[in-house]
């Protein structure tokens, strides 16, 4: 479409964008900024008179170090690494088999329970944590990664669930037909004909599911409590906060560094996570 | 090597009925075809020879063993289907080479096969390339190629050809049949193209609403129709018809519309005979009718009004009209006439058909 | 030579799970593990924290059947009202101006231009990245004395006095929807995106031929075709601030004065903070009614909208 004289184009398209694009980012600006700034200059009053807080002339290191070796930082890397790894693979496996079953079985009330998975993708975290709690120190799962490797999925599933099955909905049934006929059980048409097919829906819901979990906080926050168990939201949360002091510095290294696995991972499947996204709100 | 019967076979979607009663006897090695309008149930009774959907009664046989519980996989059949089917993520090799390795053959039998389909379809440059680096005829090669390399017992047709623009569609059909001829194997083929069944079929099934209305070889179905519909479905163009009243007269049965009255030759009238003043359809195709000359008598003459003139080269349709009813002709290309012309027709009494009124079966 | 000539290689007979191959039995299967999972760790903790709500079981204490005491308890509170007040307030106001500004760089994004993907990718950082993370970065420049917003706009002479984010009951509430809205907007922005890229811009060029003006084209010829997707992005976004916990613990963890509290941080502070387990659960189990209506209206709603 035309769009008219440029000064036009930038005063309703370029200015505008560039805003959006300058407030949706200047936090990342910040949180790594402060990373390299040497305590020296972070703590300066906001009406402080010569003062560039925007950049510095003197990085250092001294954040990153202080994490790594006054706390327990890269264990807490490690075990979100693992837990989201971990919970990913249990969703995915159950998510795309009762997603495939939803999506391409006929068998009764398969309609029923489709929209029982849809309500459970809508049940918050923050509904059920206390009885959860209760339960997982029944099971004597607390304070192991495995009370939360274990309980992730129960939102991870029914995203995988419900996004898997759009893609197997898209695919032809012939597909799988000809393969019975081809002298395939149903199991292996499945697994040698559907599953590869959907490969694309299983990235996106498996990248997904794994920055779903690198986020997640509050099962973390209640179910762990020793320092070395954590994971990293959980982590930066507890031990970078003495009380009422707050150690900026180290606090915004291991923002910075706890995101940067969710951000490599989202740089290589961008496009996978864009098209699982706006899948998953097709519906 | 394969004989498949089926037994009263029906099928209902929860209440809508779509295969009725079907009964059906086919031979080793024969090529049948299911034909009827979109909807009939071909695909469903196809499907159910399959094994893809339940049957809801009767009975499938595949070599005189009842099939009904097996599933698709145990019944040694291959199907081509109408989008194709090929798997999108196996190159063409692959492709040909699922069926035999779910069956588990040896890897050097396989390549044997398939090297053989590939040469019969030349498509050997071809083994490489995904699906998605076809075209539409060498996907259509592709599909046929996997269900060859099965040697199953039945091969099934579900349309393959409909994807296919025109020209392409011929050319394959050809192969089609010369492939059968090659091969010999039991094939069953479904088409809603009346001209694909009369071409490739050993017999067809016509279908109509679920039910079979006639079962036959080509020509048995282009000569004698068991009943109106079969009639209009099969030839092109189509059969004319014309309600007409049966009347009794100076010896003779005669068929009368208005406009129209046509002395019924002897063998049809003696079916006829007693039905005095009963309605009918009377049926006449294209071809058997032509400008009445000298030698035509005139009882099976009537006159016309030409409506349209269809030049087709080697033939020339004329949409004509007699009273209310209307007649399509089929002349030679030389005949000079044009709209609003009078003709008179005249039509080859051995050809001619007459329909009951109610039950439009063939009198 | 013809094919049928190679009978003579049979395929080995191969036993098979006839049961896999009947569909009831293979979805029962596949169905499983999903099952058990949702149900040990959904199902189960719902049937427990009801029947928790309805106990007088704090940490360290069995405690014993109360009814409905709980509840009328809570009822009775102020900082609960207070909290339903809040989670409404909040919920609201950041579905609308996340719904504006996200349809705004939808818009924005709905065209041609160099560095596209690139912008695209950049925009939904803010979704992606952790939210605790984020969120403390904004609690950095939202800090009392080293905000560096307030700096900029003291050097700006827009403002003489420090404003204290998250001190003041009514502007911490504030700041809590920005970062709330900063958050969510990309996510709308690129399902809306992907909604208004599925609209043929063949629709709006008939209608600019038709003499419609751009206001018109949006309200009569995008809007509608949009409406379904809008309607899904926003019962998520609704569902997930409505029950939100992150943002609001580590901006202010309900204060100042247990002012900023919603369900969600309520329900913990009261229940793993004090310890009265039963409580918490009430707090947070008084959550679902309101959160099924808000399920049932905008799923039919949904369900008009997309059958129109
Ligand atoms: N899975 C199904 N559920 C309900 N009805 C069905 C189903 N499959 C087919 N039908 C109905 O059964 C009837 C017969 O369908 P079928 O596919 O066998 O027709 P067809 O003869 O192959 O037609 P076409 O030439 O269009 O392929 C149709 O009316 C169709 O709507
Ligand atoms: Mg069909």
């Amino acid at each position: 479409m035309i769009e008219g004289a440029l000064w036009r184009k930038w005063v309703f398209y370029n200015i505008p964008l560039i805003l959006f694009v300058f407030v949706l980012l200047f936090p990342f600006y910040w949180m790594i900024i402060t990373t390299f700034r040497p305590d020296g200059e972070l703590y300066k009053p906001w009406n402080a008179t010569s003062y560039q807080p925007f950049w510095t002339n003197n990085p250092t290191l001294e954040h990153i170090k202080y994490l790594f070796e006054e706390t327990s930082f890269a264990r807490w890397m490690f075990n979100t690494m693992f837990i989201a790894l971990a919970s990913t693979l249990i969703s995915l496996f159950c998510g795309v088999l009762a997603g495939y079953a939803l999506a391409r079985l006929n068998f009764p009330w398969a309609g029923s329970l489709g929209t029982v998975i849809f309500v459970t993708y809508l049940v918050p975290q923050t509904l059920l944590f206390i009885p959860l709690a209760q339960i997982i120190r029944n099971f004597e799962l607390g304070d192991t990664p495995w009370s939360l490797i274990l309980t992730y999925p129960t939102f991870l599933i029914p995203f995988c669930t419900w996004l898997m099955m759009g893609y197997f909905k898209a695919i032809p049934k012939e597909l799988e037909e000809c393969a019975r006929i081809d002298g395939a059980s149903r199991w292996k048409a499945m697994i040698y004909i559907i599953i590869p097919v959907a490969v694309p829906g299983i990235l996106s819901s498996g990248i997904i599911a794994f920055t779903l979990s690198w986020n997640e906080f509050i099962y973390a926050l209640v179910f762990l409590s020793s320092p070395d168990q954590k994971t990293v939201p959980v982590g930066v949360t507890s031990e970078l906060i003495r009380g009422d002091v707050f150690f900026w510095g180290p606090l915004m290294a291991g923002a910075l560094l706890g995101s940067i696995p969710v951000a490599i991972v989202y740089s290589f499947f961008v496009e996978h996570y864009v098209s699982g996204l706006t899948g998953s709100v097709k519906g | 090597m394969a004989e498949v019967t089926v037994r009263k076979l029906n099928k209902k979607f929860d209440l809508t009925h779509v295969v009725k009663d079907v009964d059906l006897q086919i031979h080793d090695k024969e090529f049948v075809v299911f034909v009827g309008p979109s909807g009939c149930g071909k695909t469903t009774t196809l499907r159910m020879i399959a094994g893809l959907e339940a049957v809801t009664s009767g009975e499938i046989l595949i070599d005189n063993t009842i099939v009904n519980e097996v599933p698709p996989m145990d019944r040694d059949i291959a199907m081509v289907f109408q989008n194709y089917a090929l798997y999108p993520h196996m190159s063409v090799a692959g492709n040909m080479a699922f069926g035999l390795k779910m069956r588990k053959f040896e890897k050097a039998e396989i390549e044997k096969r398939i090297k053989r389909a590939a040469d019969i379809l030349g498509i050997g440059e071809l083994l490489h390339r995904k699906p998605r680096q076809l075209s539409g005829g060498q996907r259509q090669r592709v599909a046929l190629g996997r269900a060859i390399v099965r040697d199953p017992k039945v091969f099934l047709f579900d349309e393959p050809l409909s994807n296919l623009d025109a020209k392409l569609r011929v050319q394959m059909r050809v192969e089609l049949k010369k492939l059968h001829e090659r091969l010999a194997v039991t094939s069953i083929y479904v088409t809603h193209d009346q001209v694909e069944a009369m071409t490739l079929g050993d017999r067809v099934v016509v279908m109509k609403d679920g039910w079979v209305q006639q079962v036959g070889e080509p020509l048995e179905l282009y000569n004698t129709p068991a009943n109106r519909f079969v009639a209009g479905f099969i030839g092109s163009p189509a059969m004319n018809f014309a309600d007409v009243t049966l009347s009794g007269g100076d010896g003779k049965l005669w068929a009368e519309a208005p406009g129209l009255k046509i002395g019924l030759p002897a063998p049809i009238a003696q079916r006829v005979n007693g039905r005095n003043g009963a309605k009918a359809t009377m049926g006449i195709r294209p071809e058997d009718l032509h400008i009445a000359g000298p030698a035509d008598p005139g009882e099976l003459c009537f006159d016309v009004e030409v409506e349209v003139v269809e030049q087709l080269g080697s033939e020339i349709l004329l949409d004509t009209r007699a009273g209310n009813s209307t007649f399509v002709a089929s002349v030679e290309p030389t005949l000079r006439t044009k709209v609003h012309d009078r003709l008179k027709l005249a039509i080859n009494p051995n050809r001619l058909h007459l329909f009951d009124a109610q039950t439009e079966a063939v009198i | 030579m013809a094919v049928t000539a190679v009978a003579g290689a049979e395929a080995r007979p191969i036993p098979r799970p006839r049961r896999l191959e009947d569909e009831r039995w293979l979805a029962l299967a596949l169905l499983m593990p999903t099952a058990i999972l949702l149900g040990l760790f959904i199902a189960y903790p719902f049937f427990e924290g009801v029947l928790l709500s309805l106990t007088s079981q704090r940490v360290g204490v069995p405690g014993e059947f109360v009814g409905l005491k709980n509840f009328v308890k809570i009822w009775n509170d102020s900082i609960f009202r207070t909290t339903v007040w809040n989670t409404f307030w909040y919920t609201g106001v950041t579905t609308v101006f996340k719904l504006a500004l996200g349809l705004w760089l939808a818009m924005l994004l709905n065209r041609h231009f160099k560095g596209k993907a690139l912008v695209r990718a950049f925009i939904l950082l803010p979704f992606i990245i952790p939210t605790v993370l984020s969120t403390f970065a904004w609690k950095w420049m939202f800090d009392p004395t080293f905000s560096v917003i307030n700096w900029t706009l003291y050097q700006l002479g827009f403002i003489t006095q420090r404003i204290n984010w998250l001190g003041d009951p009514d502007l911490a509430m504030t700041s809590i929807i920005i970062v709330n809205i900063w958050r969510g907007v990309p996510f709308f922005a690129i399902s809306l995106l992907a909604g208004l890229q599925t609209i043929s811009p063949e629709l709006n060029e008939a209608a600019a031929i038709d003499g419609a003006r751009p206001w018109n084209r949006f309200w009569y010829v995008t809007w509608p075709l949009l409406l379904p997707v809008t309607m899904v992005v926003m019962l998520f976004s609704v569902i997930q601030t409505f029950a939100d916990f992150q943002l609001v613990y580590v901006m202010t963890g309900g204060g100042p004065a247990n002012a900023t509290h919603l369900f969600a941080t309520y329900a913990y502070q009261l229940g793993i903070g004090t310890g009265l387990l039963s409580e918490g659960a009430a707090i947070s189990l008084a959550m679902f009614p309101f959160l099924f209506i808000i399920v049932v209206v905008q799923l039919l709603y949904i369900r008009r909208v997309e059958t129109r």
